[in-house]
């Protein structure tokens, strides 16, 4: 059945009659991104107003493949449980050249994880989702549909906003703006901020159909991924699934195709067929895009903030748009409410920007070689690719080398000045199954949020203002302590260490012999307190 | 025909783009002549006779 586009009610904001006290933060776009940090920030008491041009949500599913971190931040924002229940989960994906199956990959064989590698799950969903979670927060957080920010001024110590509503205009002033207003971000075109980089030329069509039958063994759910496929001569094809018996298919194009022709249903169906074969479909959403990989040069402009793909755009082959995206709002939520209670320094949000443009070249760097793998642009390239294929028949190793998009994984913070030097540090946390005192629990679900210290075996963990305590195969300790019933958390960070996490998750400073002053220590050094 | 281990991994796609990189901007034919420069140099780093005839009759057991 199509997703109901219920639109969300237009209230008339105060602004229009009176002004309103300066806001703390304003967040200029309700997707995903502008959603999640609204969350976020009233999860750490911290108010804002989000303010968006539109009142649906996503149109299309856009962002379907959501990763195993990003569902574990959504956890903890409030979401991940029903994401997941309404997801669908998949762990195979096959590889074919021509009409045959070069091999095929399971995703996450490894046990003892809350949340699969993947889900799929049209953005319209995730939003919906979100919507309802931001709306328990009605104290915390305004949201105003049909306010579309025409124009911002920074003020040095806030910045003064102009919106239009089907009423009329208003101002408002904002300690921080953040701009989650997507890759066309008219925060960004009104700075004037150069926004260049590589530009494919490749053209590809995305469609959604709606279809009973499943094309997968089983019917189980799998990512099929061609180069050459027969029914679409020299070029590549994805094919996945999504719920409500959503099928996503996307196609490469001509470099000259006329995109909008191409996206006409009397194009798209027959393609659809010629993959489909005979089983009834019905059209659901098609579009044509290039990819784009660039990004901002920096992420924080005094009190404007990007965030999402207004800071970086990359080809979506990797799913790595939407899940970097969610990386971003949980690198900066903590970090931005801890300089606004006076916690932090304001030179910490260039952490920032230090940290998320690392992970967002990463996820450009990884989807620029996708993207170059799946279009060849001189003979010679064409050549290693056909001959990779032919080998990857039966070459372990060449078979690694095919690029069809390298799925999304956390980025780690190894090496930047907020973290201690040590073992585990940077890294995101890795989650494992724990008994606790209120039966089964995650480690996941006790260490993100705030800065918390772990013991992972019999080790002596220090008390310490502001930061949380939890023992892991401990016993007789002051601090809640968990079994480790699969010995998978030992095995995945070690016996007789404490690991200091920050509230998103990473690790900060890991600890042989935890001492009160070491550990604050560290904890100073990641709120940019001390060096 | 060899299996070989896969030795490349986890930098394949370190490799593989700095193996595109090293034929930009050449035409063809340059680019046919270096990767028969590659192949030798290759051939003089492995330096075992027997592992190279291997991986020749490897390679020419995938033609059509």
């Amino acid at each position: 059945m199509a997703y109901d586009y219920t639109p969300f009610p237009y209230v008339s904001a105060p602004g229009l009659t009176a002004p309103e006290p300066r806001h703390r933060v304003a967040i200029v776009g309700a997707g995903p991104i502008g959603l999640a940090m609204a969350i976020d920030l009233a999860q750490r008491g911290v108010p804002s107003v989000v303010l968006d041009d539109n009142n649906v949500v996503s149109v299309g599913s856009r962002a379907i493949c959501w990763a195993k971190r990003t569902l574990e931040i959504f956890d903890r924002l409030g979401v991940g449980e029903r994401m997941l229940a309404k997801g669908v989960t998949w762990k195979v994906g096959r590889q074919f050249h021509g009409a045959n199956e070069v091999y095929s990959f399971d995703l996450l064989p490894e046990e003892g994880h809350k949340y699969p590698a993947f889900i799929n799950l049209q953005q319209y969903y995730a939003e919906e989702y979100l919507v309802d979670r931001a709306r328990a927060f009605p104290d915390l957080i305004d949201l105003r549909f049909k306010n579309k920010v025409t124009g911002h001024e920074d003020r040095g110590d806030h910045v003064v906003l102009t919106v239009e509503t089907p009423e009329g205009e208003y101002t408002l002033e904002t300690d921080y703006l953040l701009a989650c207003d997507g890759a066309g971000s008219a925060t960004r075109e009104r700075m004037g901020l150069d926004f260049t980089g590589q530009t494919f030329q490749e053209q590809f069509l995305i469609a959604d159909i709606e279809m009973a039958d499943s094309p997968f063994p089983q019917g189980t759910p799998e990512r099929w991924f061609w180069f050459d496929p027969p029914f679409h001569d020299g070029k590549s094809a994805l094919l996945h699934q999504q719920p409500d018996n959503i099928y996503r298919i996307d196609l490469q194009l001509d470099v000259d195709a006329d995109g909008k022709a191409e996206a006409a249903p009397e194009k798209v169906i027959p393609r659809i067929k010629a993959i489909v074969g005979d089983k009834p479909f019905r059209l659901d959403w098609v579009s044509v895009y290039k990819f784009r990989c660039i990004k901002l040069d920096r992420f924080v402009h005094n009190r404007v903030i990007f965030v999402g793909d207004s800071a970086h755009v990359v080809s979506p082959f990797g799913a790595r748009g939407g899940n970097g995206g969610i990386q971003d709002v949980d690198n900066l939520g903590w970090k931005l409410a801890a300089v606004l209670a006076g916690e932090a320094p304001e030179a910490l949000l260039d952490s920032y920007h230090d940290e998320r443009s690392h992970g967002s070249a990463e996820n450009i760097l990884n989807s620029s070689r996708a993207t170059n793998f799946m279009t060849p642009k001189t003979p010679v390239e064409a050549l290693f690719r056909a001959e990779a294929l032919r080998l990857a028949h039966d070459q372990p190793f060449a078979r690694r080398l095919l690029n069809s998009g390298r799925l999304s994984v956390p980025c780690s913070l190894e090496g930047f000045p907020l973290q201690t030097p040590g073992d585990l540090s940077g890294r995101a946390v890795l989650d494992a199954p724990l008994q606790g005192p209120e039966g089964d629990a995650w480690l996941i679900e006790q260490v993100q949020g705030r800065f918390t210290l772990v013991g992972f075996g019999e080790i002596d963990l220090p008390e310490i203002d502001g930061i949380a305590r939890i023992g892991i195969s401990q016993t007789g300790k002051d601090y809640p302590c968990f079994s480790d019933p699969t010995g998978l958390a030992l095995q995945r960070y070690g016996a007789g260490r404490a690991c200091l996490f920050r509230p998103d998750g990473h690790v900060c400073a890991s600890f042989e012999r935890p001492d009160a002053a070491s550990i604050s220590q560290a904890r100073n050094r990641a709120l940019g307190l001390a060096p | 025909m060899t299996i070989a281990p896969d030795r490349l991994s986890p930098h394949q796609d370190d490799f593989y783009s700095a193996l595109m990189d090293a034929h930009t901007g050449l035409a063809e034919a340059q680019s046919h002549a270096l990767n028969a420069r590659l192949v030798l140099l290759m051939a003089n780093h492995i330096g075992d006779l027997p592992a190279l005839q291997d991986l020749l009759q490897t390679a020419r057991g995938y033609d059509d």
